[in-house]
């Protein structure tokens, strides 16, 4: 083969990355376009009605979307307490140690877990728990979902903000040290703010996790198509209305669920993207 | 006497990395067969970048442009096919490139592989011992020749780079600060090799150590900030250089 | 003095808790699917919930096993590896080529785009792409969407192993008048192949228990089965039948430890020999 076509090939592959995406979303677009079309789009987005009587059929994705942003939102603050020490012992205190090393295989670990397993063990332990504690009735619901989905993104998280604190340069701590500095205050006055935006970053990216995240969610939050109230009812998360209704709809309500997956990709799409330009400018300083 | 064309010419050789820095200016001097000529100079003085552009190493990165004409044999091979260019000048390079999931013997027989030429079992054989004795390494590895080539010394991996570049019988071979990643004894015994060497292939190489450009090489190039500065005999360039600025790079004061 | 106790003690407090699910789920997966694992279970196809009520009618264990949803999963990951890993490979050696080109750098970004799509996502655009035209669910649909979420992983190891080989090999081998087919066939690749098969596993882990994405494209079926056209079942599938359904709930436990297991492995595997290869 020579160097002529060699490229071509090459580019011929890489081609697929464009046709898979430039389908993704044009298939996306023409099957979400039918309900768009029917609702409108802002009115789409702001409804709550989800209704499929025949011939008063009225869908709206606010409290999926409302779900989704609750569980994320939520999962988010249960994580930092444990992900931010995870990183702090591998990256600082115990960097380049067996324990460090033990400590991120736990995390791998927990990253590899599939999910429906995740869901099943929030449904047949923690849910229980959350009963005998008296926090809601019936145990699934917000809560329950964002407790489970925290585990889940804590490794994310952890590894990458263990990554950033691990680069922050060595002459920059012995500085600090020199002048008469403890570990805490070099942890928190020169380890936060030089590894802070990359910190943050790694938390973009567990978010763009936990948005899309399914089965767990699906069978944790207990599957009702309302606003939730508050955060220990039930409620339905995008994906997890998908995953629920997917297989036995058609017609609008297909088209509706098509679109609230259109609205989903498009939210990761734009976290992710936003997360990736600030771990690429992270990286640089 | 005097050969009707020289085995590699530069005339009017120009490397230039963007519009703006030229690293290599206007070289033109003619090699010598069967010598070895060093290139001297201070770090970033071009030296290199000239050595590259005889494989048309520079083709790999979009931004370099090469002018000016390089003539092997009297054939310009800024216009020929790259790969016949690379199969007739071998390169050997700074730090030892052994390919890392290949034996000694494929090692020594990889030009063969990535040219696609099929060798029958006896002209494998013959092929690796030779260039493997050619570079003094057989009596050292003929009993482990199916052992991975990364596993033999800095000063052996660099024996059989040599030896790779070899076993393709190119008429110059190029290597570019070939002991610099070596220790003194390896040094010696790379630099009588290539004495040796001479016999059979023009050498061309770029040394910081000027040393060893006195104690090999018969021709000299002296370059700085990209320009050809002095080019002649060693002996001559060393008891008495033309140029100010070769003189104070041999009396040491240019880094 | 104490501040900084207090951060020390706190930090490793924490992040030792973070152990605790990993353990908890383990060992609850153990404890209750270890009784379930048998010869029969690995060899025989769901029961029908029928079948199972009669069993727990009777007091006896549930009959059968996961055995169509195993055919399932090797069959459907079979397939998607088969795509997958080559073009992956090439679009990484693409992106590791021309790393800098303008076009390069928007793959690069697609293939970030994709990875970072929901899985859900992923099955529905398989249904729409596969599903719909072919007039119904099948094993080739369920194993595109598993190939759909490998390639971007496949195609990231392989761009980052070939990037991080030194640039003198490349050039050593392109030195010796090979070209670039050859040289990135002969020297680079065999140089990159710990990372890229590593990277294989992982993706291949990563899927192997994906869910929502199999359910509008495989769906599911309760015998064993080796034809590519038809629903075809998974692991993953099953365990969420099982949890849909009162009758076979008791299988739920070693459907789920066989494929934690499963998944385990190959990410222990995938990092040892990540650390092997890489002294």
């Amino acid at each position: 083969m020579n160097d002529k076509s060699y490229k071509i090939l090459l580019f011929a592959t890489a081609l697929i990355m464009p046709t898979v995406c430039g389908g993704v979303v044009y298939a996306l677009v023409t099957d979400a376009y039918e309900a768009f079309e029917h609702f409108g789009f802002l009115k789409f987005l702001t409804s709550s009605e989800w209704s499929y009587t025949e011939g008063a059929e009225q869908y709206g994705a606010l409290p999926f979307i409302t779900g989704t942003l609750m569980t994320t939102l939520m999962a988010l603050i249960f994580c930092i307490p444990f992900s931010l020490p995870v990183a702090l012992f591998t990256g600082e205190y115990f960097k380049d140690t067996k324990v460090a090393a033990m400590l991120s295989t736990v995390t791998d670990l927990l990253a590899g877990i599939p999910s429906i397993i995740y869901g099943l063990w929030g449904f047949y332990t923690l849910r229980p728990i959350i009963m005998t504690l008296n926090i809601s009735p019936q145990g699934s619901g917000i809560l329950t979902a964002s407790l489970v989905l925290a585990i889940m993104i804590i490794p994310y998280a952890a590894s990458l903000s263990s990554e950033f604190i691990k680069m922050v340069p060595n002459d920059m701590k012995e500085g600090a040290y020199s002048l008469g500095a403890t570990r805490a205050e070099v942890i928190r006055k020169v380890i936060f703010p030089v590894a802070g935006s990359g910190i943050f970053s790694s938390y973009i990216l567990a978010i763009g996790r936990a948005l899309g995240e399914t089965m767990t969610v699906t069978m944790l939050i207990g599957n009702t198509n309302n606003i939730p109230d508050s955060i220990t009812s039930t409620g339905n998360s995008m994906a997890s209305i998908i995953a629920n209704q997917f297989g036995e709809a058609d017609g609008l309500r297909l088209s509706s669920l098509i679109a609230i997956g259109l609205i989903l990709f498009l939210i990761t799409a734009v976290i992710n993207m936003i997360g990736k330009v600030m771990i690429k400018r992270a990286r640089i300083v | 006497m005097e050969s009707v064309t020289p085995i590699l010419e530069f005339k009017k050789t120009c490397v230039s990395y963007t519009k703006q820095t030229m690293a290599v200016k206007y070289v033109s001097a003619a090699v010598e067969r069967n010598t070895i000529t060093a290139i001297m100079g201070p770090s970033g003085c071009g030296k290199s970048t000239l050595l590259r552009a005889v494989n048309l190493m520079h083709n790999l990165y979009k931004n370099i442009r090469v002018d000016g004409e390089i003539l092997l044999n009297g054939e310009n091979i800024l216009t020929m096919e790259p790969i016949d260019v690379r199969r007739r000048v071998g390169m050997v390079f700074q730090r030892p490139t052994p390919f890392p999931t290949m034996s000694i013997y494929d090692n020594v027989l990889s030009g063969f592989t990535l040219n696609g030429i099929k060798l029958s079992k006896t002209e494998k054989d013959a092929t690796v011992e030779r260039c493997l004795r050619s570079v003094a390494l057989w009596d050292e590895v003929k009993d482990v020749l199916n052992k991975k080539g990364t596993f033999l010394s800095g000063g052996q991996q660099q024996r059989l780079c040599i030896a790779r570049a070899l076993a393709m019988q190119p008429e110059v071979l190029l290597m570019d600060e070939p002991t610099s990643a070596l220790d003194p004894i390896a040094t010696k015994h790379i630099e009588e090799l290539l004495l040796e060497l001479q016999k059979e292939v023009t050498i061309l190489i770029v040394t910081h150590n000027m040393g060893q450009a006195k104690r090999i090489s018969s021709k000299s190039m002296f370059m700085y900030l990209g320009e050809l500065v002095e080019y002649g005999d060693t002996e001559t360039m060393f008891t008495n250089p033309i140029d100010e600025r070769t003189k104070a790079y041999l009396t040491g004061k240019m880094g | 003095m104490v501040k900084e106790k207090l951060l020390l003690w706190g930090t490793c407090f924490l992040a030792a808790l973070t152990a605790v699910p990993l353990l908890a789920i383990l060992s609850e997966v153990l404890v209750r699917g270890y009784d379930q694992l048998s010869w029969s279970f690995f060899t025989e196809p769901t029961p029908t919930a029928y079948k199972a009520m009669k069993a727990i009618e009777a007091g006896e264990p549930i009959p059968g096993g996961i055995a169509n949803g195993i055919i399932g999963t090797m069959i459907m990951l079979g397939m998607a590896v088969i795509v997958a890993v080559p073009a992956g490979i090439l679009c990484g050696a693409f992106l590791a080529e021309n790393g800098k080109s303008r076009f390069a750098q928007f793959v690069s970004y697609l293939t970030d785009l994709l990875q970072g799509t929901p899985s859900v996502i992923i099955g529905i655009i398989t249904y729409i792409w596969v599903v719909v035209p072919m007039k119904g669910y099948s094993a080739i649909a369920g194993s595109a969407a598993l190939c759909i979420m490998m390639l971007p992983l496949i195609i990231r190891s392989t761009e980052e192993t070939l990037k991080i080989l030194p640039a003198s090999l490349k050039e050593a081998g392109l030195a010796l008048g090979g070209n670039r087919a050859r040289v990135m066939i002969k020297v680079q690749l065999p140089a990159a192949f710990g990372g890229i098969f590593t990277g294989a596993l992982l993706a291949i882990s990563r899927v192997i228990g994906e869910t929502a994405p199999l359910m509008f494209t495989a769906l599911g079926c309760s015998f064993i089965r080796f034809t590519v056209d038809k629903p075809i079942s998974a692991v993953p599938l099953l365990i969420w039948e099982f949890f849909n359904d009162p009758n076979l709930q008791e299988l739920i436990w070693g459907a789920s430890l066989f494929l934690l297991l499963f998944v385990l492995t190959l990410n222990l595997l995938s990092k040892y020999l990540a650390k092997k290869w890489n002294q």
